[in-house]
């Protein structure tokens, strides 16, 4: 994958992260992404990201999964070994009724996880490059993408006066390949932790 | 300042003027930290267990079912009563962590992650039972449905007992992806603080490369909130399930429609008891007293006395219907088989109603509510008294059924009936000391969400708003 230029910007508060977004934008820059430690309500409407359809997709795994129970039990009961149970109906519906409830939930939770990785690309032994170690921990990481024009003195000056603490200009690959982290630089040096 | 209000009469969540990087550190800590020597000494007990545990299930695999002292009558004995003891303590985690989550309940956060891990550990543990009980365990594969060369014979589809191999098998898959989902950021979090490589590189693989990405947890709230919707009526189905097991079988003392609601009544009283026994000794062992607060266990409190309450209920109605039925079969073992106490069973019956119904009846007093010992005390006498109910619902009905001639003699488990119970503890208290040295027990990033709102530190900043007066408040936040 090609490698682009990047322009970082780490904030401390989610306070002062919403604002500088908002003026990013209006000032027209292209925000790559934001990356957080947890899940920041609104950012994504802030960021100006479309509604995930990942719901939508559950709701198909799981009428796959209604759909699966119902043909194949009423298949095997009715078609290819009717068997007499003290006379009772081969077509025995509510008796059916839980499968068919286990399997619509479980086909729902499983697709919609696969998707959710897929959609994602999150799998084991999946690298992708980091902008800031402490995006997992407590720092709010904007990073926009330059182009040919981006005056990145500018943008970081810019970025400093809404509240950036930090800002730093990047060369890297986005996407994903397969790598390991233990090659990465290890900010945190060892230090010895007293158990609790 | 950040105007996110919650009242200041609700008590918070998080203790300390915490900051996000605080958090990271006060739960990866015991991750990072050598473990302690209590810490070894409690996973060798639980090995040992496991150890006698597998020989007692080697010994029953070897030699069959005869190493059990069930009989033609008693069939079901200790085996399924650890069973569906093991499946109910499972429940907790889940209505914590989904039925909570669709509550908007703030104070799932502290307890979640642990309830989910002993959700998975639980359910792991009780489906061992039926799968020895086959006797013939090598078989087990028979219960899957798939076209095969004996028929093709199908699997029973109108029988609860299949409805149970799908309810706990799609119970175990599906709280097992809620909670591998949960993890993973976590893991990251782990990952990029990591001083070693082993555990760099460990962490690297366990967190799937998450970064943190906006649009990530977006899709991630919706999964997380989907999973809840999903597991929300599928806990409630799994326990229903269980009780089908006994409520549609014509043997007195099973025979009845209140089974449903009294056993995920009674699955989520035992659950939340074990919640409270892990959680208190973890808040101690790793100090993590700021996060899971006495708020925490209090609120778990008020569960237990109205489940506790529920299933008291239940059992009173029980009762009731065994005499207003006037069926002299249900009445027998109801006011005969359990209820009189010299009869045979008799005390585990009289055990259950003081470990169930009388005792959890001290916590409608806020002071024993917000008692760790009482507490932990009680936790334990209520797994002992949910134990104890599913003896009697199991045992009590069977030994003395419709037939004098084939009533059974007393039944007794044998040493390896108990070995395989203990063993089951074993394989339990083995994985949760794993996962509470090399697992974020608590859900770093869901604190971290809900520090600014219920965090003490931000609460007091808060408070100073609320004294100021209109003008300085006015003077400070409005927009100019």
């Amino acid at each position: 994958m090609a490698k682009k230029k990047f322009v970082v910007g780490c904030f401390d508060d989610e306070a002062v992260l919403f604002p500088a977004v908002k003026k990013v934008r209006t000032a027209g820059y292209k925000i790559h992404d934001v990356y957080t430690p947890f899940a920041v309500h609104g950012l994504d409407h802030a960021m100006g990201l479309r509604e995930t359809s990942l719901h939508t997709a559950g709701f198909i795994y799981g009428i796959t999964g209604t759909a699966t129970a119902l043909s194949s039990i009423s298949w095997i009961f009715t078609k290819d070994w009717p068997l007499n149970i003290g006379g009772k109906p081969h077509f025995a519906l509510p008796a059916w009724i839980p499968i068919m409830f286990e399997l619509t939930v479980l086909f729902a939770a499983v697709g919609m996880v696969l998707t959710f990785c897929y959609l994602c690309q999150l799998a084991p032994f999946v690298k992708k490059h980091h902008f800031h170690a402490r995006a997992t921990d407590d720092l709010f990481v904007m990073v926009i993408e330059c182009t040919d024009k981006t005056n990145t003195d500018d943008l970081q000056a810019f970025l400093s006066s809404n509240g950036a603490l930090e800002t730093k200009v990047e060369v890297a690959e986005d996407g994903w390949w397969l790598g390991r982290y233990d090659k990465d630089e290890m900010p945190f040096e060892e230090k010895q932790i007293v158990a609790a | 300042m950040h105007l996110k209000y919650e009242s200041q009469l609700r008590e918070p969540l998080v203790y300390g003027d915490k900051t996000y990087k605080q958090v990271t550190e006060d739960i990866v800590r015991p991750i990072e930290a050598k473990p302690t020597k209590l810490w070894y000494v409690g996973f060798y007990i639980a090995v040992a267990l496991l150890m006698f545990g597998v020989y007692s299930v080697y010994r029953e695999v070897t030699y069959g079912i005869g190493q059990w002292n069930l009989n033609k009558t008693v069939g079901w004995g200790w085996d399924i009563t650890n069973f569906v003891w093991w499946v109910g303590i499972g429940h907790a985690g889940t209505l914590i962590s989904a039925i909570l989550l669709l509550f908007r309940q703030g104070w799932r956060t502290g307890v979640n992650r642990a309830a989910e891990a002993m959700t998975i550990f639980a359910v792991m543990c009780a489906g061992q039972f039926p799968i020895f009980h086959m006797g013939r365990v090598w078989m087990a594969f028979f219960v899957l449905p798939y076209p095969n060369s004996r028929g093709p014979l199908w699997v029973n589809f109108n029988s609860p007992l299949l409805w149970d191999v799908f309810a706990i098998s799609t119970y175990f898959t599906v709280s097992l992806l809620f909670w591998y989902s949960g993890l993973i950021p976590d893991f990251a979090t782990v990952r990029d603080r990591a001083f070693t490589k082993l555990r760099k590189r460990l962490y690297g693989i366990a967190s799937f490369g998450w970064t943190g990405s906006t649009k990530h947890w977006q899709r991630h709230e919706s999964l997380s909130l989907v999973l809840a919707g999903l597991s929300t009526p599928l806990v409630l189905s799994v326990h229903t399930i269980v009780s089908f097991d006994f409520a549609t079988s014509v043997i007195p003392g099973w025979h009845t429609t209140i089974f449903p609601p009294y056993f995920v009544a009674g699955a989520i009283f035992s659950g939340f008891a074990m919640v409270q026994t892990l959680m208190i000794i973890v808040r101690k062992v790793f100090a993590m007293e700021d996060y899971v607060t006495i708020g925490h266990i209090e609120a778990m409190n008020k569960v237990i006395v109205l489940t506790g309450s529920i299933v008291g209920i239940a059992y009173l109605t029980e009762l009731f219907m065994g005499w207003y039925s006037q069926n002299k079969y249900e009445g027998y073992t109801f006011w005969y088989s359990r209820a009189y106490l010299f009869s045979p069973y008799g005390w585990s019956y009289w055990g259950m109603m003081a470990c169930n119904v009388l005792s959890p009846q001290i916590f409608w007093f806020r002071k024993m509510r917000r008692n760790i010992f009482v507490t932990f005390f009680m936790s334990i006498i209520v797994n002992i008294g949910m134990w104890f109910e599913r003896f009697v619902i199991i045992v009590t009905s069977l030994y003395r059924d419709y037939l004098p001639s084939s009533w059974s003699v007393y039944y007794s488990p044998t040493i390896w009936e108990i070995g395989f119970y203990a063993g089951t503890f074993g394989l339990f208290f083995t994985c949760f000391f794993l996962f509470a040295k090399y697992f974020p027990v608590i859900a770093i990033a869901e604190i971290k969400y809900v520090l600014k709102t219920t965090g003490e530190g931000y609460k007091n900043q808060m408070a100073n708003i609320e004294e100021q007066k209109l003008e300085e408040f006015v003077h400070e936040h409005a927009h100019h």
